[in-house]
């Protein structure tokens, strides 16, 4: 059976090489990477539970863990033509801890020339936010509790910060996702980031930069000793996270 | 041309007939049997592609497990400290090895591990196979105190064994391989998936009580139990996210888990998160077994939390000691983690001795 089915895609292969589809016209390959700093200074896996960062209110905290979604990549060309960037499963798990989350290799080519935006959605849209769909997230115990409009987490983001006032380093868990309003009604809270005008002329790495910084600067000012723990079905935390986060993360065009 | 080519390559592939393989001994394959609510939910299990299940495998593998002659004076075998009744655990908080001396930690669980993607095992992630991990208790002073040569050298000398060997791998010579190969076959099949809560979210609304449902709902409140960030949920029936976590036993450790292996301070006090499948069988609690009951357990994540500097932060509230949960929620997260316990699992026949 194995022979059988060997001979079928060696003469696919034979028959999809033919001449007629032979094209000069070049074609680049595009991946994906994913980099983290706190206002320009690189965050790297070493960092975690090390490096002191500074908020924006003054609180000096430290990364225990750092994992969030990003979803939908796309490519838009001049002529409106959309090209999905992360393929089959459309998303990706970045967890700072581990660097082999950060690279994402495609097979998508595309040729070169002027495209009109990238854009990719931070966390999950409406629509592909659905309970218990993605068994490697399941797998991954990333869920986003049902009674808090179920689907996955967007980010969670754990850590310690020092407060003088009571003691042993008191911890965060600064987890976005769905936004509850009130039992069972719920806010998406999803972004989506675009840049625009973007020129093509090489092999390309859509790096995807995550300035850590900002979810706590702007333009909510984020103080820890008020909004720490217990923030997943806090509404108001929730939409905060969702405003900072517009200015939290950039996407440039590489070689 | 390029037709002729295809034809030439078919002709060469089909002139290699099937009798070829008629010398080369294949044990029966066996699929493994997956619960419907695993089939659905997660990613495939992950069997290593140079010890696939087989038929004769499982079979050989099941019978080292409940082998004493792996012990260096035949007294004890893998089931001597990991009880099918215990959902192969120990039920004593330290094992005792045959020279009498006993360990520092309570002995796993072993259920569901083929779903271990992470591929770290043991309380410390100190095994990074189920294959590899049959090495330290065979070799462990204070545990079988054997060693491989002469464990391979005792089987070898039984009447049966050799036979054995050659069905589930082709030769009858034994090796230390093998008997990795063929006990992980087993522990691969010791798989609990039909828990009442397990046919609770397969539709059967009958199946757990108003208590058991209370229950869940502190686990999944961030607020309260908080349970679900390391232990799972109904989308990761697994029950634990097979990390690796300071969750505020001790403010310093004489036993420093996932950092003893690792040499990385910052993994000073870490220990893997157990699968709360089966509770109402695998008491003692906590790596080092110091918890007799549930109700220990919950008061501890509820006001025993101890701080130290690799505590997760998913350990809240530290300075007043944990959760703060009412009696009342107490007693409904322990009606719900009992749920999930399948005493079919325990009483098994294709689980238990057959020697």
């Amino acid at each position: 059976m194995k022979k059988i089915a060997f001979l079928l895609t060696l003469l696919i292969v034979f028959l999809a090489c033919d001449s007629d589809d032979d094209n000069n016209a070049p074609q680049f390959l595009i991946s994906v990477s994913h980099s983290h700093n706190w206002d320009g200074e690189n965050v790297s896996s070493d960092d975690i539970g090390i490096t002191e960062f500074t908020n924006e209110s003054g609180e000096v905290l430290e990364i225990t863990r750092l994992r969030y979604l990003i979803s939908k990549i796309i490519l838009t060309n001049s002529t409106g033509d959309e090209i999905s960037i992360l393929g089959t499963n459309d998303y990706n798990l970045v967890d700072l801890s581990d660097n082999n989350t950060f690279n994402y290799a495609t097979n998508i080519v595309v040729p070169p020339g002027t495209y009109t935006k990238i854009s990719f959605v931070y966390g999950f849209n409406e629509e592909d936010n659905m309970d218990g769909a993605y068994e490697d997230l399941n797998s991954a115990s990333w869920n986003w509790p049902g009674m808090l409009g179920g689907g996955y987490h967007f980010m969670q983001f754990d850590g310690t910060y020092a407060n003088p006032g009571i003691g042993d380093d008191p911890v965060f868990n600064y987890h976005n996702g769905t936004a509850k309003v009130s039992d069972g009604v719920f806010e998406q809270n999803f972004i989506t980031v675009t840049t625009e005008n973007l020129s093509i002329n090489s092999n390309t790495v859509i790096d995807v930069k995550m300035n850590l910084a900002e979810w706590f600067k702007n333009p909510n000012t984020w103080d820890l000793n008020e909004f720490n723990t217990g923030l997943m079905g806090n509404y108001t935390a929730q939409k905060r996270m969702n405003e900072n986060g517009q200015s939290v993360f950039s996407v440039y065009l590489g070689d | 041309m390029r037709y002729f080519s295809i034809i030439l390559i078919a002709c060469f592939f089909l002139s290699c007939s099937s009798s070829d393989d008629s010398t080369n001994y294949v044990p029966t394959p066996v699929n493994l049997e997956i619960p419907a609510l695993f089939n659905s939910l997660l990613l495939p299990p992950s069997v290593p592609t140079n010890n696939p299940q087989t038929l004769e495998g499982i079979a050989l593998g099941r019978k080292l497990f409940y082998e004493p002659l792996l012990s260096n004076d035949g007294t004890q075998a893998c089931a001597s400290c990991h009880l099918a009744e215990n959902s192969f655990t120990d039920p004593n908080r330290f094992s005792t090895g045959i020279t009498g001396e006993m360990g520092t930690r309570n002995a796993m669980p072993i259920v569901n591990l083929v779903w271990n993607f992470q591929n770290r095992f043991l309380w410390d992630g100190g095994a990074s196979s189920l294959e590899d991990q049959v090495d330290d208790p065979i070799e462990n002073p204070i545990e079988m105190n054997n060693t491989w040569p002469n464990v391979v050298a005792t089987l070898q000398a039984t009447s049966d064994y050799p036979d054995l060997f050659e069905q589930a791998f082709g030769t009858p010579i034994i090796t230390r391989e093998f008997v990795a190969r063929a006990i992980a076959q087993f522990e691969r099949t010791l798989i609990s998936g039909n828990s009442r809560f397990d046919q609770y979210l397969l539709g059967d609304n009958n199946a757990v009580t108003a208590q058991e449902i209370n229950g869940f709902n502190v686990f999944m409140d961030e607020n309260r139990g908080d349970c679900f960030h390391c232990h799972g949920n109904e989308f990761n029936p697994l029950w634990t996210n097979n990390a690796f976590h300071n969750n505020g036993l001790d403010s310093s450790f004489e036993d420093l888990g996932l950092g003893g292996f690792t040499g990385d301070p910052l993994d000073y006090g870490k220990f893997k998160s157990p699968s709360l499948r089966n509770l109402a069988y695998t008491a003692p609690y906590m790596h080092d077994g110091r918890f007799a009951t549930l109700d220990e357990v919950i008061n501890h994540y509820s006001e025993g939390l101890v701080y130290s500097n690799t505590i997760d932060p998913l350990m809240k509230n530290i300075a007043e000691g944990g959760a703060q949960l009412t009696d009342s929620d107490k007693a409904d997260l322990k009606a719900f983690l009992l749920s999930l316990s399948e005493p079919e699992f325990t009483t098994n026949p294709a689980f238990l001795n057959p020697n």
